[in-house]
């Protein structure tokens, strides 16, 4: 048993930047292991992907290309990928804590009948490997240590957390084709797949985060941080209070009940600061917040704030960092 | 229809979150409530119910104060329930959890089952496909929409970027997202009766699983930390236009995040 594997989620052969630092934390990995780092995809007319792989630290790429897999399906992909496991015996297997992540992983981990963490956010390295996931969506921490006989090691990687490594151009990857025919029984339909129009980054994987709450008081004055985010290349969520007034679809909500972000830079506007909300976005690198009320307990937090009305503080600020960006 | 719906009962959100002397999470003072994903589930369990007849079970791995959120289901409109108790169970994890109530459902009869995607609390996000492996039946993960139809249902998934429409013959395990369905508050009438209504307490022997093969999990929990303090509370003074003028220079020049 060894080898430390970063499952590649691809989808239309583009890779996330959590694969990338997935592969930085699990070279790490592999050098407290003393074993080699493996990213595993599967899928159809992927093999282009094992360049930026390689050049990202892999120092193999298997591949299993079949038609079956052409499209994410879990039954399909959780037996194939743990037809692999079996034959491999990989000691870690680490997937982004993603939509097909938090599919696939736990049915691959009760198929090996074997133990899984989601949401890593930081790995320590000891006797043991420790995993440290947010609990009560990061009012704590749990640091988490797998059972001796609890192998392969599953787990799920936060975005941003993981520091992807400076790629070495133009190495070529030492490619491992793959061949199962273990694809289990079919047990889903994808009909239809809905994407959004928006172009926006994904809230969970962006650098930017602008968030807006109770002060925007409607759903069209949502524009108004529409045109922050645009400047700034920024994911929009909102507060609790932001949802419930049906302002903003739920699953831009930034919260305990929500998503849970760490970006660079989040902008709060309108937002009191709510624990329920703070539990959301209280890991970002930088907090400005915008609120009129110079109580609102978001300010106990943030790094700078501004005790405004947000309609007179944000077209000015969008303007600021359209300046400040043009200058390079 | 039998739809079975699994909850957790948890911190209310509102709670701050302390550690004990022994660095355990303490639950001193906390409100204790059904987990919002659980309501979530329940309230679609009620309406899908409502729609085509049938009834709510509502099973729940935990301790006897679980019997509360139990309740609340009950009052919310769920027919009857069972609480296995998991005071043998101090070592356990979501692989252990997931045994235990894959073997309930073995003597409960179900077409749905329903529960939270994640709880608030550990969030560990992985007893459904855990569940639904062990049964060997579908699963769709983190849903805000279903549409039953005969012996099979389409249920929307949320996905990183949109939504998956993706159909799945019954008996099925669908885990609920917010969204899936706003919890209705209990009426008067409601919490009257949910007094009333069956709740069964089962043991681990009661479901056929040897208390020894689940006393330990795959994985444990070593410690607790608290998040680092945030520092915050700096305030940019001065007339709004300068202010933010300042703030923007110093997301570049002092937070380096621009």
């Amino acid at each position: 048993m060894a080898g430390i594997w970063v499952f590649v989620d691809q989808k239309d052969s583009k890779l996330k930047k959590v694969i990338f630092e997935m592969l930085g934390e699990g070279k790490k990995m592999a050098q407290h292991l003393g074993e080699d780092l493996s990213a595993v995809i599967l899928g159809k007319d992927i093999e282009s992907l094992a360049g930026p792989l390689a050049e990202n630290g892999a120092d193999k790429v298997i591949i299993l290309e079949d038609d079956k897999l052409a499209g994410y399906t879990s039954n399909v992909y959780a037996s194939a990928l743990t037809a692999l496991i079996k034959e491999h015996q990989p000691t870690v297997v680490l997937f982004a804590n993603s939509s097909i992540g938090l599919d696939l992983a736990p049915a691959v981990a009760q198929k090996l009948d074997t133990g899984m963490v989601a949401d890593v956010t930081e790995i320590l390295y000891g006797d043991q490997i420790v995993f440290k996931r947010p609990v009560y969506a990061g009012k704590a921490f749990a640091h988490v240590v797998f059972d001796d006989s609890a192998r392969p090691i599953v787990a799920t990687i936060r975005p941003k957390m993981f520091i992807a490594p400076e790629p070495e151009a133009g190495k070529s990857p030492q490619v491992v084709k793959a061949v199962t025919s273990e694809f289990g029984d079919l047990r889903q339909v994808i009909r239809d797949v809905v994407r959004k129009a928006s172009g926006r980054v994904e809230l969970t994987e962006a650098d930017v985060v602008v968030s807006g709450g109770r002060g925007l008081k409607n759903a069209e004055n949502f524009h108004v941080l529409e045109n922050l985010a645009d400047v700034l290349g920024a994911a929009v969520g909102g507060s609790r209070a932001a949802i419930d007034e049906g302002w903003l679809e739920s699953q831009f909500q930034v919260g305990q009940t929500g998503k849970v972000v760490a970006p660079s830079l989040y902008i709060a506007a309108g937002i009191s600061g709510a624990i329920q909300h703070v539990a959301g976005m209280g890991s970002s690198k930088c907090i400005v917040a915008i609120n009129k009320d110079p109580e609102a307990p978001i300010f106990n937090m943030a790094d700078y704030g501004i005790v405004a009305d947000l309609f007179d503080v944000l077209p000015v600020m969008t303007e600021e960092f359209k300046k400040i960006l043009a200058e390079g | 229809m039998n739809i079975v719906v699994l909850v957790k009962q948890t911190f209310d959100t509102e709670a701050k979150i302390v550690l004990d002397g022994s660095g355990n999470i303490d639950p001193t003072g906390v409100n204790l409530v059904l987990d919002p994903y659980s309501e979530f589930a329940v309230e679609e369990g009620i309406r899908i119910k409502e729609r085509l007849g049938g009834e709510v079970t509502i099973l729940c791995v935990g301790p006897d104060s679980a019997q509360t959120a139990i309740r609340q289901a009950f009052a919310m409109g769920a027919d009857k329930g069972y609480l296995i108790k998991d005071d043998q169970l101090a070592g356990g994890d979501s692989s252990v959890t997931a045994k235990i109530l894959a073997a309930a459902l073995g003597k409960i009869p179900h077409d749905i089952i329903l529960a939270g995607f994640k709880s608030v609390d550990s969030g560990t996000a992985q007893l459904v496909p855990r569940v639904a492996e062990l049964l060997k039946v579908p699963h769709v993960h983190v849903v805000t929409k279903i549409d039953i139809d005969g012996s099979k249902a389409v249920a929307t998934k949320e996905i990183d970027d949109g939504f998956e429409i993706i159909e799945v013959a019954l008996p099925a395990v669908f885990s609920a997202q917010q969204g899936l369905a706003e919890p209705r508050y209990p009426s008067m009438k409601g919490i009257m009766q949910a007094k009333k209504k069956p709740l069964e307490t089962w043991t681990l022997d009661n479901v056929g699983v040897d208390a020894a093969a689940v006393s330990t999990g795959k994985t444990k929990v070593i410690q607790y930390t608290m998040p680092a303090e945030r520092k915050g509370g700096r305030i940019i003074e001065g007339e709004v236009p300068d202010a933010i003028k300042e703030l923007v220079q110093l997301t570049r020049n002092e937070a380096k995040v621009i």
